[in-house]
């Protein structure tokens, strides 16, 4: 089962690698990891994408509660949430697929950010599926750099993760 | 709030006073560049007792063994590189163990930090994942809250060692010192009280229990928790086992004690875990060398309550009924109100399970050969133990020995057996030992261990002599890495691939060598004689190197991934 998990972690150095060598060392997957500050400077928030069973997630938000610079774990995945992901991808946009690759970012709500004589830079937020169709949508081809931030996540509602 | 008078110390000196603050009274350690202000800060002062070892991991061990003979912090200081590197086994068997240590190491100074400078490594990094939490601390201002900080973590919640990396600069630097009284920490609040509806909901089951066992772990120790456990187990008139890291919290010569569990674990007590209706888990994690394979133990239906500090213990490799999470000691003291004051079991309703266990322990699976013409190792700890009169500090090393010595020596008493149950680390036994008698002049320390365990960190001897720790060491010498050989034996066709110890050093010299006494035993009567002459000379260390059956194996054995109940029993069972 695939998990989001939340975390409120204190801003210090190393805390990163704690919790990326607890994944490590006790062979729990990652699938996407982001992590930035907070509106508190002290502190940063951390979404984890991860896969087990019941009893491996209930480890993972056991063993990262455990650990001294993490405030605050919550298993996003247990209830309403929402997610996104944005991706930055660079489609070869020359005067043929120019008209192509416009429709296409319309279609997906994507926004051009960069153009040059033959290539279009294109802005899209949305799930992680979203992405991954849009991907599919465009040929291949023209295809030239994709750049993804892996999932952040909050919860609906009065869901709320802060100390 | 009174103004605190403060004073200005340099990084060096805050260091020094943060562990008189402590109350630290002795540290183990070895000097280097980047620690040269803290030692300097040490000389200048009488309070803290440095103890200089001949190798880190000798400071490492034996800041542990001070730390498990004593429930007090053990300390050591180490400099930044190799210092650290070489301590990194000592700190990784103290966190395997749960044991409250403070480790200070020196660090290259700020400006050199990731520039590969002399005797630079990532202590931080390195150090990590066997730790329970460690520090870099790059501004004086930061150093006695952070060592505040790190004797916190050590001691509370689930206890462990802390690293403190101290950069040379930061030790040179000043500022105003003030000691804070207490630290707080969003991100960090152990539990100490179990939940009420949980405790009730267990001492129901408790109470209910046809075929009850308890299985109690090294929590019960670090706890403090022996007496409690002890009124729990007698008051209930339940069998009880504890596991290697929790010998001694419930007396081993009462009746109600059926022997340790696991791998090397009595017959009665495998049977008994396996086959009661009710489990009463505490401060015992489950682990791999005490239940075997998890699924065959899941095998036999029976109701799990388990009591421990730390939430990832519960459910990691066992389900349980009805989790506590709490300080064990504070759980028992509700368990016992309730007990002292409400019902208490039939003895009738465990009188039929009582029976079953006499017809296991009429196995009398630690049975060996009394007669052999050669030492039994078995027949050294028996003896060492009557010698002793069982009150004695017994260390040990890693291996065949460290099983007979757990299996014949009987410990009535916490914090009485040291030992690397976790990491199993050779070489543990003889700085351990050190720890322990520092924390406990004038008791009786004896190192069980074997000849190869002991030349892991043989170099302490000369530690020993520095510091006159008249430790007896009983190294039982069958001339092989005997548990290498045992599996080998039994598992790998006879094969005794590298595990014969050839070139041995004549240990009595090399005693000698070092300037303590040493004695040679080959013959069984000698050895109570030997045993008793080693112990009249309370301020000596000698070495009794006793050659040993090197055919013998440790037994009840379950093979490695089996079930508990799979065992191996002795060849004339």
């Amino acid at each position: 089962m695939r998990h989001l998990i939340s975390i409120l972690v204190e801003n210090e150095a190393g805390a990163l690698s704690r919790i990326s060598g607890l994944f490590s060392a006790r062979g729990y997957n990652i699938e996407s990891l982001t992590v930035a500050p907070t509106e508190d400077a002290s502190m940063s928030r951390m979404t984890i994408v991860t896969t087990g069973s019941d009893d491996v997630v209930e480890q993972i938000t056991k063993q990262l509660n455990k650990l001294v610079d993490v405030v605050k774990v919550v298993d996003l995945s247990e209830a309403e949430h929402i997610e996104r992901e944005l991706m930055l991808i660079k489609v070869r946009a020359g005067v043929k697929e120019r008209d192509e690759v416009k429709r296409m970012a319309d279609i997906f709500r994507g926004r051009v950010i960069d153009v040059s004589d033959n290539t279009y830079t294109i802005e899209l937020t949305g799930s992680g599926e979203k992405l991954d169709a849009f991907i599919h949508a465009l040929d291949s081809s023209t295809i030239l750099e994709t750049v993804r931030t892996g999932t952040s996540g909050i919860g609906r509602g009065n869901r709320i993760l802060r100390v | 709030m009174d103004r605190v008078k403060t004073e200005t110390l340099t990084g060096a000196e805050i260091v020094v006073r943060c562990l008189q603050e402590e109350g630290v009274d002795c540290v183990f350690g070895y000097p280097g560049g980047a620690v040269l202000y803290i030692y300097d800060a040490l000389f200048k002062q009488d309070k803290v007792r440095h103890v200089l070892v001949r190798h880190e991991q000798g400071a490492a061990h034996a800041a542990d063994g001070y730390s498990r003979s004593s429930n007090k912090v053990g300390v050591c200081l180490v400099t930044s590189g190799p210092g650290v590197t070489n301590a990194v086994t000592g700190i990784a068997t103290a966190y395997m163990d749960s044991i409250p240590m403070v480790v200070i190491t020196g660090q290259v100074p700020t400006h050199a930090i990731g520039l590969d400078a002399f005797q630079e490594c990532d202590t931080v990094g390195i150090t990590r994942p066997c730790v329970k939490h460690n520090f870099l601390v790059k501004n004086v201002n930061d150093l006695a809250v952070t060592i505040k900080k790190a004797f916190y973590l050590a001691t509370t919640g689930r206890p462990g060692p802390v690293l403190v990396d101290i950069p040379k600069d930061v030790t040179q630097h000043t500022c105003e010192f003030q000691y804070p009284d207490t630290v707080s920490m969003r991100s960090y609040s152990p539990v100490r009280k179990g939940h009420a509806g949980q405790i009730k909901k267990a001492l129901q089951l408790i109470l209910e229990a046809k075929r009850p066992m308890v299985y109690t772990g090294g929590g019960v120790i670090l706890s403090n928790a022996a007496p409690q456990l002890t009124e729990f187990v007698r008051l209930l008139g339940y069998p009880c086992t504890n596991t290697l890291m929790g010998l001694g919290s419930y007396p081993a010569t009462d009746r109600q004690f059926l022997g340790m569990p696991g791998m090397h674990g009595t017959y009665e007590t495998n049977m008994a875990m396996q086959h009661c209706d009710v489990l009463i888990a505490i401060g015992a994690r489950f682990d791999d060398r005490v239940i075997g394979d998890p699924a065959h133990f899941a095998q036999n239906p029976r109701k799990i309550i388990h009591i421990d500090i730390d939430p990832t213990s519960i459910s990691k490799r066992v389900k349980v009924d009805i989790p506590i999470v709490g300080d064990v000691a504070d759980v028992l003291d509700e368990l016992l109100k309730a007990l002292r004051a409400g019902p208490r079991p039939d003895p009738a309703a465990t009188r039929a399970w009582w029976d079953t266990i006499a017809t296991w322990r009429a196995k009398d699976c630690l049975r060996y050969d009394r007669a052999s013409k050669i030492i039994k190792p078995q027949f050294v700890l028996e003896k060492l133990y009557e010698v002793t009169g069982g009150d004695a500090f017994i260390t040990s090393d890693v291996g065949q020995h460290q099983m007979w010595a757990a299996q014949f020596y009987k410990f009535d008493k916490p914090r009485r057996w040291i030992n690397s149950g976790g990491l199993g680390t050779m070489g543990f036994g003889l700085p351990s030992a050190m720890g322990v008698q520092l924390a406990n002049p004038g008791a009786t320390v004896a190192c069980v261990t074997g000849e190869s365990s002991i030349q892991m960190c043989l170099q302490e001897l000369s530690t020993c002599k520095q510091y006159r720790l008249p430790i007896k060491i009983i190294n039982l010498n069958n001339k092989y890495m005997g548990m290498v050989r045992q599996w080998q034996q039994f598992f790998h066709g006879n094969r005794y691939s590298e595990s014969y110890m050839d070139a041995l050093p004549d240990f009595v010299k090399l005693a000698e060598g070092y300037g303590h006494s040493g004695m040679l035993i080959d013959k069984p009567a000698d050895v109570e004689p030997a045993l008793r002459e080693a112990f009249m000379r309370k301020n000596d260390l000698i070495f009794l190197d006793f050659i040993t059956d090197q055919a013998e194996n440790v037994y009840p054995m379950v093979p490695g991934g089996k079930g508990i109940t799979e065992m191996i029993l002795s060849e004339d069972l």
